[in-house]
């Protein structure tokens, strides 16, 4: 599988995990210039398992957004529905917003449901990963 | 965007189901800019048609007409589709021209400088 890399960067401060789910079958080859590659394709694949369900995304202005999430891509873009503002009073513009796509650069922190993350196969992957693969 | 093929649009972050629908985005400095949406990349870069600032000062807003814009996706924050059927403002908010709106936009910058200023002396004069 040819994974195409880029610049963007995605931090997370909260529970830093590694998760590969789709990626247990498959060899990997370890190679230098997947390096750092890897894990962003790791939180891409958990994001994908995660699709369907209600997460906050926490924004680096401060703006909280509740919603479905319903797509996220290679450079952890994600996309919204039934989506809410947690401060809606402070947010007038986002009222008749329903739908909306979020740039992943600007994101602070997504939080997710607490039965949304099996820890079981978390701590596999994150051994794995911290072994070098 | 993703590697999504043709037929994938609908599960995909592409953001073709927004074209031509009437879109707020969300700018790093904080703008908000309306319009529709015309033409996008894989960095976000979007084309608005028809775009407006749109303004808001507390419970005042105002609506600027700016034209065909292209935006650099490094600066979108957030692209919302807006829904036609739901109120746009709740409505206690007042429409007002455009240089009332730069007034109060003024005042406000003015408000926060001088609360800046006075903690700042504030906290030169805390010696804990």
């Amino acid at each position: 599988m040819k994974i195409k890399l880029t610049s963007a960067s995605y931090s997370v401060r909260s529970i830093k995990f590694s998760f590969c789910s789709n990626l247990l079958a498959k060899p990997r080859k370890p190679s230098l210039f997947l390096g750092r590659g890897i894990e962003i394709i790791l939180f891409f694949s958990y994001f994908k398992d995660l699709v369907g369900r209600e997460v906050t995304v926490e924004l680096k202005n401060d703006l909280a957004i509740r919603g479905t999430l319903h797509s996220v891509d290679q450079y952890l873009n994600i996309k919204l529905e039934n989506t809410r503002v947690v401060d809606q009073d402070k947010y007038p513009h986002m009222l008749s917003v329903r739908n909306c796509f979020i740039r992943g650069s600007v994101v602070r922190y997504v939080q997710l449901p607490p039965d949304g993350v099996d820890i079981e196969l978390l701590h596999d992957a994150t051994r794995r990963e911290a072994r070098g693969g | 965007m993703s590697w999504a093929g043709p037929d994938d649009i609908f599960l995909s972050t592409s953001l073709a189901t927004y074209l031509d629908k009437k879109l707020i985005v969300l700018l790093r400095d904080g703008r908000k800019l309306l319009g529709l949406l015309r033409s996008f990349d894989q960095f976000a870069n979007v084309v608005l048609e028809g775009a407006c600032e749109r303004v808001i000062v507390g419970n005042l807003y105002c609506d600027i007409p700016l034209g065909l814009y292209v935006i650099r996706g490094e600066n979108v924050v957030l692209i919302g589709e807006m829904d036609s059927e739901k109120e746009e403002l709740p409505p206690h908010m007042t429409a007002v021209s455009a240089a009332e709106i730069k007034r109060a936009q003024k005042a406000e910058r003015e408000a926060t400088d001088l609360k800046g200023s006075m903690r700042k002396r504030m906290e030169f004069l805390d010696f804990d």
